[in-house]
This record gives structure tokens, sequence and C-alpha cells, in this order.
């Protein structure tokens, strides 16, 4: 058995996923990140909403919440304020963490309140039978866009940096060496943190689209996507299309929602109680 | 001696959660509700707990699940609006027997509605406002005291049955002054399990009317936590034995402790041969009615519901075997008007006094529609 196995809830398994998934793959590197900060799996909380990406927690041998679509972050953040000292892990996919639960994901960023979050880019609803997403390029044939998909993608990078996330990074199923690594630094980080994986569909996403095989859709997520100092070297017109991967923004200086509410509001509030409450020691 | 206090009937439910040890707030402004949020945010963080305004209602549902999930007692207050867009957690909470508390004030709908106004007609989607089966209970005060007592009782039964307790409110009460005497710390009755630390993932593992164990994260063994329909495990399943079973145990977990959940008040039925069925704000306007009306020497009585969900069917049924005249006073366009005519058989006189514009009823009011019979 090797270390990472320990945080592998081995008897749910089969998992729910098609053969070629890159699920797997992030299942391995978040319980491999989890091994190596040696993080206790009791005091580990992983919280999923709904599609494909929404079973990975399942299989983790830790405190698990399968939640409704997108709100993940909203139960999460419940958790994280009740038990500041608890490690807590979102994992979304595209159109959850995106679409339905677009709101949640940006006051989450702005609360810069201490939750991993994983999510799971697929361009695609893949649990639902294949319709198009926030993340779906353009032009790309769907289950619900026969004719082309209109619609421009989110950058979800540029998204969260508006909405003051205070880590930011990206990755791809291709790299999971990488992926690990990059999952490791964010859980070590404070704040809110994003990690984008850019995942393979080639069932719901691929089929349609001439990318039938996973070797095919990986080979596109490939030339799509280059490292963050080989983009900076781009000329603008090269840039298009083009996604950096690895840590895009970090800001280590922000203080995370929890740690502000204990150490700034609760002293402020019980020095606002009236002494002569105080001194009857009245219930309020 | 203890001293009456005046307050408004959004602090009394407040102070009564804060009372039952409520530690975790987190809500969304919406009127009428807004100052029960608004003393959380002052209180808590006094106390060394948390308030949270969420982005909006859904979230903030969620939050309060996650809270609860975590060992917390949990409130949230909202109205109509936000009452719809709480269902979907709401389900959840009953899905993954979730104790929690929701006040739901009350105003005039339906979609943005009469903000400002009172009205009694969020009554079935209190019953059925989520999706699926589903067992709920649903409280509902009308006097001041019952207010803070009702408020208590919605923890204890929630604490007891790991189930969500809804508390519906009328706007006039929320944003009533009424003068209230606060019971003494040592008399209220706070429900209190006791300790249990969770060895394995059998989690849901009991017998048909059992009281379920809390199920709670950090409590030793790490467990699993769905919304999809599961197994004892908590994982998983659609396989249709299992199903069967799990609904029927989230069912009569509620309606195996029927009366110890339902609660009722009965004024003047003694003798009487019309009953009033109400509750609320009406019921406030019914009593008044009713004490009129025997001076003038009509036999009447009010039967005022507090436990509105699960439905006093066998209170009510009794008093049927007693009057055969049966008014139901409400501020909708009918909503328990059909529970009455469905447990009560074709020789009682039913009559209903019905409206939804905002207004409550005046004693007068009712008085007239009594003498109707």
């Amino acid at each position: 058995m090797r270390d990472y196995e320990k945080y592998i809830r081995y008897r749910t398994f089969p998992t729910p996923w098609c053969p070629g998934c890159g699920n797997g793959v992030i299942l391995k590197a978040i319980a491999m990140s989890f091994s190596e900060l040696d993080i206790k799996s009791k005091d580990i909380v992983v919280v999923s909403g709904i599609g494909c990406s929404g079973r990975i927690p399942t299989f983790f041998n830790t405190n698990t919440l399968h939640t409704t679509h997108g709100r993940a972050l909203s139960f999460a953040t419940g958790i994280k304020l009740a038990r500041p000292d608890k490690f807590i892990v979102v994992i979304s996919g595209d159109g959850d963490g995106l679409a339905i639960g677009g709101n949640h994901l940006i006051h989450a960023a702005r609360r810069n309140i201490g939750i991993k979050m994983i999510l799971v880019n697929n361009g695609i609803y893949g649990m639902t039978g294949g319709q198009v997403s926030p993340l779906t390029p353009q032009k790309f044939i769907t289950e619900t866009t026969p004719y082309g998909n209109i619609e421009p993608k989110f950058n979800v990078a540029d998204l969260l940096k508006g909405a003051r996330a205070s880590f930011i990074a990206r990755e791809t199923i291709n790299r999971p060496r990488q992926l690990k690594e990059v999952i490791e630094k964010s859980f070590k980080h404070k704040g809110f943190s994003v990690v984008e994986v850019i995942s393979n569909c080639h069932i719901n996403l691929g089929r349609k689209n001439k990318m039938r095989d996973p070797i095919s859709i990986t080979k596109w997520i490939a030339s799509r996507t280059v490292t963050k100092t080989q983009y900076e070297k781009l000329a603008p017109e090269e840039r298009n299309h083009r996604y950096p991967v690895g840590i895009l923004f970090e800001d280590k200086d922000r203080l995370e929602y929890s740690d502000l509410y204990y150490k700034h509001i609760v002293p402020e509030a019980q020095a606002s109680i009236p002494q002569r409450r105080k001194q009857n020691g009245k219930q309020v | 001696m203890r001293r009456k206090q005046v307050l408004q009937g959004n602090i009394i439910i407040a102070k009564a959660a804060l009372a039952a040890k409520c530690n975790f707030f987190a809500g969304y402004p919406i009127t009428p509700s807004s100052e029960i949020a608004q003393f959380m945010s002052r209180e808590l963080p006094r106390m060394g707990y948390d308030f949270i305004q969420m982005e909006d209602e859904i979230a903030s549902l969620g939050a309060c699940i996650g809270a609860s999930l975590s060992g917390r007692k949990v409130l949230t207050a909202t109205s109509g609006p936000g009452f719809s867009l709480m269902q979907e957690h709401l389900g959840m909470a009953v899905m993954a027997e979730i104790p929690l508390v929701i006040v739901n004030v009350m105003r005039g709908g339906p979609s943005t509605g009469l903000p400002t106004k009172p009205s009694q007609s969020d009554i079935m989607q209190a019953r059925w406002g989520t999706h699926g089966d589903h067992p709920i209970i649903a409280l509902y005060p009308a006097f001041a005291d019952e207010l803070y007592s009702e408020t208590i009782r919605a923890y204890n039964l929630s604490e007891k049955f790991w189930n969500p307790v809804i508390i519906l409110l009328d706007e006039v009460l929320a944003k009533a002054h009424e003068d209230i005497e606060l019971p003494r710390k040592n008399d209220i009755p706070i429900y209190k399990e006791k300790v249990h630390r969770i060895k394995d993932l059998n989690i849901y593992d009991r017998e048909i009317g059992e009281n379920p164990p809390r199920v709670d994260f950090f409590k030793g063994y790490p467990i699993h936590i769905d919304g999809l329909e599961h197994d004892k495990h908590g994982w998983p399943t659609s396989e249709p034995e299992t199903v069967n079973k799990m609904q029927t145990l989230r069912m009569q977990k509620i309606y195996h402790y029927i009366d110890e959940i339902v609660k009722f008040k009965e004024y003047y039925m003694e003798d009487a041969e019309i009953m009033i069925f109400s509750f609320g704000v009406s019921a406030r306007s019914s009593l008044a009615a009713v004490k009129i009306a025997r001076e003038q020497g009509i036999k009447v009585g009010l039967f005022q519901a507090l436990t509105i969900w699960p439905f006093p069917k066998i209170p009510l049924k009794k008093r049927f075997k007693q009057v055969k005249k049966v008014l139901t006073v409400e501020l909708n366009m009918g909503q328990t008007k059909y529970e009455i005519e469905s447990i009560s058989s074709d020789d009682v006189e039913k009559k209903a006094l019905l409206r939804a514009n905002g207004i409550p009823f005046t004693p007068n009011e009712v008085l007239d529609k009594i003498r109707e019979f």
C-alpha cells in the first residue's frame, strides 16, 4: 500500500466514470497532495456538487459531502466558519462551478474564505449527456448546440482575479506530476484557492467534435496549453486560444476570512458589550 | 420579580434562538424578517460565534447545513421569496437528516407580492415546497409568549428528529412590539442528546420508528453525507428495497412520534357547538370574536393549531364527534380549508373566512361569519 492510498475509500469502487476519464488522475493527485502534507483524514472534508466531478469525493477516505448542483461552496463556507481548524476541499465542474454556482464562486473568492477549490474543466455537461457549458469552446457541437456554440467561454483566471481570489492556478490532466505539485501548493495557501484542471471528455465533447478517443482529446488539450513562462514570450496573435498553465496569481498577504472574523470581529463585538450587562451576567 | 419587557416579535424569536443555544446564523436580508439577522449579527460575535450574510437564500441555507454538520445549532430567517429559494436545500436537509431551524416571516404573495403586509399563504409551501415525498415539521405561534416557547420547541424537535423545522410567522406578529416576560434560564427545556462517537460508516443504520443518532463530521470516524438516495452507510444507491426502507425510515421518524410533535390550544371548546379552526394572527382575531360571541350566548370555541405540519388530524377528528359546525379562518385563499374538509365527514357544516389582500381580520368580521351558521 502506497502512502496516499490511505486517503482512498476502496469499498466504494468501481467509479461511475467512462473509461479514459481524467477524473481518476485528479482523484490521485488530490490524494497524493493530502499524503504529502500529511493531513489526518478525519480532519478533511471534501465537498462537491453535482456532475461527473461531483462523484469524486465518494472515493476519499475522509469526511465527504455530496450536495446540490452548484452549491458546494456554500456548504463549505458553513463548515469552514464552524470549524476553521479543519481542512476543506471543494471539487466542482465547469457547469457546476461556473453556471449554476457562479454566484457562490465569485463570493467565496471575494471573501477569501479558506477553502481549496478544484475546478474540473472538461468543457461539457458530462453526466446529463453532453450539453453546452460555460467553458465549451465556440463553434463546438454539443447536444444543445447542434449548429455550433455561439457563446464565448469564461476566462476562469480573469474572472477569479476580478472577484479578488488570492490563489489562481491552471493545470491539465496531461501533466499529472505538475498537477499534483500545483494542488499541493494550493493546499498550502491560507485563503481561497482555485485550481482549474483542464480535463478530457472524449465521450460527450470529443465524440461530436472529431476527438472520439482520449488520445486525440488530450493532444488537443496539449496544443492549447503552454507553461506560464512560454506564454509570456508569445506574440499577442499567438496567444489567441492558448492558455498558460501553472500558478497564475498568488497573494500570500491577504488575511483569510475566518481568521479575520475571529481576530477582528469577535474581539470588537465583545468589547462592545454594555458594562451593565457584563456585571449583571444577564442572558441576552 | 422579573420585569416585563417590550420586544418586537422578530427579536423575541432571535432571543429564544439564543436561549436554545443557537450559535450559527447565515442569512440574506429580506423584509419583514431582517431584524432577526440584524440582531444576530450584533449578538453572535459577542458570544464568540458566527454570523454571516451570504449571497442569497440558497447559499444561506447551504451554509447552515454545513455548520449543522459541524456540530452547530443553526438559524436562518427569511420571507416568502427567500423561502422559495431555500426549498432546494430544505430537501437536502431532509434527505441527509440534518437539524436546522428556518423562520419564515410570511408576506403576501405570489412573487414579490406584498412585502410589508401579512399573509398566511406559505402553509402549503412549507409542507410541499421542496420536491419529493418528505416529512416536515412546521410550527405556527400566535401570541408573544408562544413566539418564544415555540422557537425553543423548534430547536428541540429538530435536534431530536434530525429534521428541518420551519417556524411560520405572521408579518404583523414579527413587526409588532408586545410585552413579554422572558422565562428564567433554568426554566427553558433544552433537548440534549447523549454524546456519542461515530465508530463506523453505518450512520443511517436504525430500525423503523427509531430516533436517529446525529450524523456529524469530526465525531471520530470520517463519514459520507449525500443528497442522493443512500443506504445505511450513506452511499448513493437506487436499489429499490433499500430506497423503500430509507424513505420509510425518514417518514416514520416523524409520524411515529406524532403525539409528541402535534401541539394545539383549545379555548371554550368543552360545550362548543361551533368550532373555529385557526392559527397565527387569525387565531388572535378569532379568540376575541369567540369571547364576544360567548357573551352573546353563542356556543363557539377555538381550536388553535401550534403545530401546523404534521396536521393536527387526530385531535381535530375527536372534536368532530362533538361539533357539527366548523369555521376555518385564515389569511389566504383557502389552504388548510382542504385539510379540514379531508378529515371531516359530510354531516359537518363547513364554512371558511378567507382573504389574502394583506389586511388581517377584525374580531367583528369573524363574529359576522359565526352568525352565518
